[in-house]
């Protein structure tokens, strides 16, 4: 699923990285433990998290993560923006709720890491 | 080559400036992605223990052509049982730092998954030093 489409379900803010948007997502892990996703092996991975810090996106950085959904209505700072945009990622804003983000990606295809 | 970089305990806005730092010298010199995020997981995980726990700390990281070895070096509390902090789901962090998404007593145990080599020494009181090493062609 490319990430253009991931925006479009969560009808999300593509905050920066939107000339990346057409990138292949393969699986979604929903978490708000960075430590949790720090153990994942996967490739091609959107994390989908409340937290919204400056960890969330080095964490992201050091995982190689392309691509993060902040639920929730959380807001990205300027200062995160600019580590995501010199790692190229892109970030995502969305409105729903954890439940409601995940559900909506689930039924349209995209699979969990296990 | 060998690189250092000062850590400041307590300093979340800093917390991972070393393994970003190590990660573009270990891409500029081509090494597998896949070694690559074993190296920087394991280091970002050790950085953010020192900014949880410790006062100051200092990561000296040197790359020969076949691995990265890396020192992670703090004065801090230090860890009185090495055995108990290794285990997973044991913290004694802060509620700060849970807020931040870590404290989960998950940052030891999956430095060691992520690290060929692995050597922690404490004196309570005192400090912490961990020693990772990482081979290239592992």
């Amino acid at each position: 699923m490319e990430i253009k489409k991931i925006a479009e379900i969560l009808d999300a803010r593509i905050v920066c990285g939107e000339d990346l948007i057409d990138k292949e997502i393969h699986c979604g892990f929903a978490s708000d433990l960075m430590s949790d996703v720090l153990t994942l092996d996967s490739e091609g991975l959107v994390l989908v998290t409340g937290l919204a810090n400056l960890q969330t996106i080095r964490t992201a950085e050091m995982a190689d993560i392309t691509c993060v959904v902040f639920v929730r209505d959380k807001t990205v700072t300027p200062e995160m923006r600019k580590i995501a945009g010199e790692n190229n990622m892109v970030l995502l804003e969305c409105r729903y709720s954890m439940f409601r983000t995940i559900g909506k990606l689930y039924e349209a295809g995209l699979a969990p890491v296990y | 080559m060998e690189f250092k970089y000062d850590v400041e305990g307590g300093n979340f806005a800093k917390a991972g400036h070393a393994a970003s730092a190590v990660k573009k010298v270990l891409k500029q010199l081509n090494v597998n992605p896949k070694v690559i995020k074993r190296v920087v997981v394991a280091l970002y995980e050790g950085e953010v223990n020192v900014v949880a726990h410790a006062f100051k700390g200092r990561i000296i990281a040197d790359i020969d052509p076949s691995r990265i070895y890396i020192k992670i070096e703090d004065q801090g509390p230090g860890i009185p049982d090495i055995d108990l902090a290794m285990q997973v789901g044991y913290s004694t962090a802060s509620s700060k730092v849970r807020e931040m998404g870590f404290g989960a007593g998950m940052g030891l145990p999956n430095m060691k998954k992520n690290a060929d080599k692995l050597q922690i020494s404490s004196n309570v009181g005192k400090g912490t030093v961990v020693e990772l090493t990482t081979y290239f062609n592992s």
